[in-house]
């Protein structure tokens, strides 16, 4: 009868009670944090902080002991992530080892890489960055052209890989290169790479706002030891293909501006209007929604099944969700945004304009989504 | 108890397929209860499905109790199950004992035309019901009454009301009832809802209809474009169409999400965070899903020989019952506005 199917997902008590003390954890970590700070969300970076959530056994929560990880559920998880987003905790720093390369690492990594790499991670120490997308490959990954070619006792890399969010920050990146000739998804493969190895340059590239995110990541006949493939040769179009399911349905999908959404409710709850009311409560049933939505996913990962279509759909309307807010926000309070007032709000609401365009092209395009959703339908 | 909940879901499942084709919704369009539909209903025991075990239900889980809303949404089954399901709940909750026929409720005083009030000897119900579900046909009412500082519920016979046909979008019977009636003290009783539940349950009753209507629309259209060929190809192979078709899922999944939290509430504590946000949710879907739908079936999808409007006309008629969606926003946005700006994110997973 449906297409797609989100069975409840019951949180254990333990997330409950873990819930409260990440709730107490933040509000004292998080003191002196301003709302423009916060409003960063999953952009913030503070290594510091992630060594202390390393700390607190908060980083890779669902991996083995054996590899520094804490064997809790996918759904504990859960519920510190959308307290860190929903505080707008500073947690960039790990947060792609943790949600993207270390279960990358776990699943088909080296017994080596993983004993040097995971526990780093989960200590909060070890930070990774992304090198798939490049200047003429975005949302068509396949066209990736960096190049490692089979050299004595391993590869050498040249190539350019664009959008690499934190790589002046990282020390590793996973890297997608062609190894073998061959047509589109073949012949790829992926690299674990230390960013301090000699023929690497990293250049900031400016986001809409000005601020350095992002990155350029050159590539000039740099060396990679044999050891450093990740994987099978020649997997990397599906091993990616893996690990970009996984990271398409958490709270991270829909809580971007929430900070915003703050703000505006500390604005308008003075002398609220009808109109108010029904924006803001329709703001409210639409998070509601999405996070039952969202738990619906983590459910459904904890369980081991693969819910890539049911994953799409929560990103996809997280994204509109995440952008109407500041539509919605200026609306209301017929106001212009600024990064120079002294009023918070104001600030919130230019820097959430600013970064929006983002939350519907970073981790697969809403054309991308929408096409993986109509696949899913039977249409394609 | 699984067994039982297996077996009246596919029961139900089965009796609507057999039952309900074209003929039979065009027919339903005149505002006749479907006889024979009914009488298989009530035989199979649905319409007591959501009296809870200790007021001498069947000990049916309430969540699949609810969810046959939903089902009925799917087919677009012109009764009033859901009604009757939810007049039996809140009389037998109450110590009566919901009569046989299709039943129907409604509120009185909450602001409602209709009045109760206590007699020397009984209780008198006057005024008017309006736009009361399937009044027409409905044997009984169960009167959710806020009288004075008390709660009570009315077993009210409609034998001797007036009755002023009205309908919805949909063409489903949405009548006023005038009522002067005499009730016995054994036709009232003390209740644990009132009339602000009453119109919490109605909200999840048809946001699960609504989830239930938007499948089944989900379902046509992409089943219309599979076939439809222009240009020559089918439509579904058009990057538009694609695009589109992902929007009108989406809409379907946010309803479907929004529907089990209504049935949750309605099988639990009847959150209000939980079920105002069903009803927003799921009435923003349906609007959204009954243009795509609409706008991908094309001409064929307008005319009222082609099925899809029994969907799309109940998706238009049911966001607005038991409040719509500015309505519900405006009350869940009261709440939230309550909030200190830092405690909006404990509203949320508390919801």
């Amino acid at each position: 009868m449906s297409y797609f199917s989100y069975p409840a997902a019951v949180l254990p008590a333990s997330a409950e009670t873990l819930r409260a003390e990440v709730r107490e954890f933040l509000a004292v970590e998080l003191k002196d944090r301003g709302p423009l700070e916060r409003a960063q969300s999953w952009m913030g970076f503070d290594a510091d902080f992630s060594r202390k959530m390393g700390a607190r056994g908060w980083i890779a929560m669902t991996w083995p002991r054996a590899y520094g990880g804490h064997e809790s559920t996918a759904l504990d998880r859960y519920v510190v992530l959308e307290e860190m987003l929903a505080a707008g905790a500073p947690v960039a720093a790990h947060w792609i080892a943790d949600r993207q390369s270390g279960p990358l690492l776990l699943r088909y990594g080296s017994e080596t890489q993983r004993q040097k790499i995971l526990p780093r991670i989960s200590a909060g120490e070890c930070f990774f960055c992304i090198g798939m997308s490049e200047p003429n490959s975005g949302s068509d990954l396949a066209a990736a052209r960096t190049r490692a070619e089979p050299a004595e006792g391993g590869y050498r890399v040249t190539g350019t890989k664009l959008w690499t969010t934190y790589a002046h920050h990282a020390h590793y990146m996973i890297l997608l290169a062609r190894t073998e000739p061959g047509e589109r998804r073949e012949g790829l493969s992926q690299f674990v790479v230390d960013l301090a190895t000699p023929g690497i340059t990293i250049r900031p590239v400016l986001d809409i706002s000005g601020a350095h995110h992002f990155n350029e990541v050159h590539f000039e006949d740099v060396f990679l030891p044999a050891d450093s493939i990740v994987g099978q040769p020649g997997d990397g179009w599906k091993q990616v293909m893996g690990e970009l399911a996984f990271e398409r349905s958490g709270p991270e999908r829909f809580l971007s501006s929430f900070e915003l959404l703050k703000a505006l409710v500390r604005v308008l709850s003075e002398d609220p209007s009808d109109m108010a009311r029904e924006q803001v409560g329709r703001l409210m049933a639409h998070l509601v929604v999405l996070r039952r939505l969202s738990t619906s996913v983590a459910g459904m990962l904890q369980a081991g099944q693969d819910p890539q279509f049911e994953a799409a759909v929560v990103k996809d309307l997280g994204a509109l969700f995440e952008q109407e807010i500041p539509e919605i926000a200026r609306r209301l309070v017929g106001c212009e945004p600024s990064l120079e007032s002294q009023d918070r709000f104001l600030n919130v609401l230019a820097y959430t304009t600013l970064a929006a365009p983002s939350f519907s092209l970073r981790g697969g395009t809403r054309e991308i989504l929408r096409g993986i959703i109509a696949r899913g339908l039977g249409l394609r | 108890m699984d067994d039982v909940n297996g077996i009246v879901a596919e029961t139900a499942t089965r009796l609507l397929r057999d039952h309900i084709e074209h003929r039979l919704l065009v027919d339903a369009e005149a505002g006749a209860l479907p006889g024979s539909l009914w009488n298989a209903v009530e035989e199979a025991g649905l319409t007591h499905a959501m009296i809870p075990e200790l007021a001498g239900g069947v000990g049916l889980d309430g969540v699949v109790a609810a969810n046959l809303v939903r089902l009925l949404g799917y087919h677009a089954a012109p009764l009033p199950l859901a009604e009757t399901m939810l007049a039996a709940r809140l009389l037998a909750e109450a110590g009566l004992v919901p009569p046989c026929g299709p039943l129907t409720v409604a509120a009185a005083g909450g602001g409602s035309g209709l009045a109760l009030r206590r007699t020397s000897d009984g209780w008198h119900l006057s005024g008017k019901a309006e736009r009361v579900p399937w009044g027409r046909v409905a044997g009984a009412l169960a009167v959710v009454g806020d009288v004075g500082g008390e709660r009570v519920v009315a077993l009210a016979a409609t034998a001797d009301c007036t009755v002023a046909r009205g309908t919805n979008l949909a063409l489903e019977p949405r009548d006023t009832l005038t009522f002067d009636l005499r009730l016995s003290p054994a036709q009232v009783a003390p209740a644990s809802v009132g009339t602000r539940e009453l119109k919490l349950m109605g909200a999840a009753l048809r946001s699960l209809a609504l989830a239930g209507a938007l499948d089944r629309v989900l379902e046509l259209t992409a089943g219309y474009v599979g076939e439809r060929v222009q240009f020559g190809r089918t439509l579904s192979k058009f990057q538009a169409v694609q695009q589109s078709m992902a929007v009108l899922a989406g809409q379907v999944a946010a309803a479907g999400g929004a529907a089990d939290l209504a049935a949750e509430a309605l099988a639990g504590s009847l959150s209000f965070p939980r079920i105002a946000a069903a009803k927003i949710r799921s009435g923003e879907a349906a609007g959204i899903a009954a243009g795509i739908a609409h706008q991908l079936h094309g001409a064929m999808g307008f005319s009222h020989e082609h099925v899809l409007h029994f969907y799309t006309k109940r998706l238009w008629a049911w966001r607005e019952e038991f409040g719509g969606e500015a309505e519900w926003s405006r009350a869940l946005g009261a709440q939230a506005l309550r909030q200190d700006a830092d405690s909006l994110w404990p509203f949320v997973t508390a919801a």
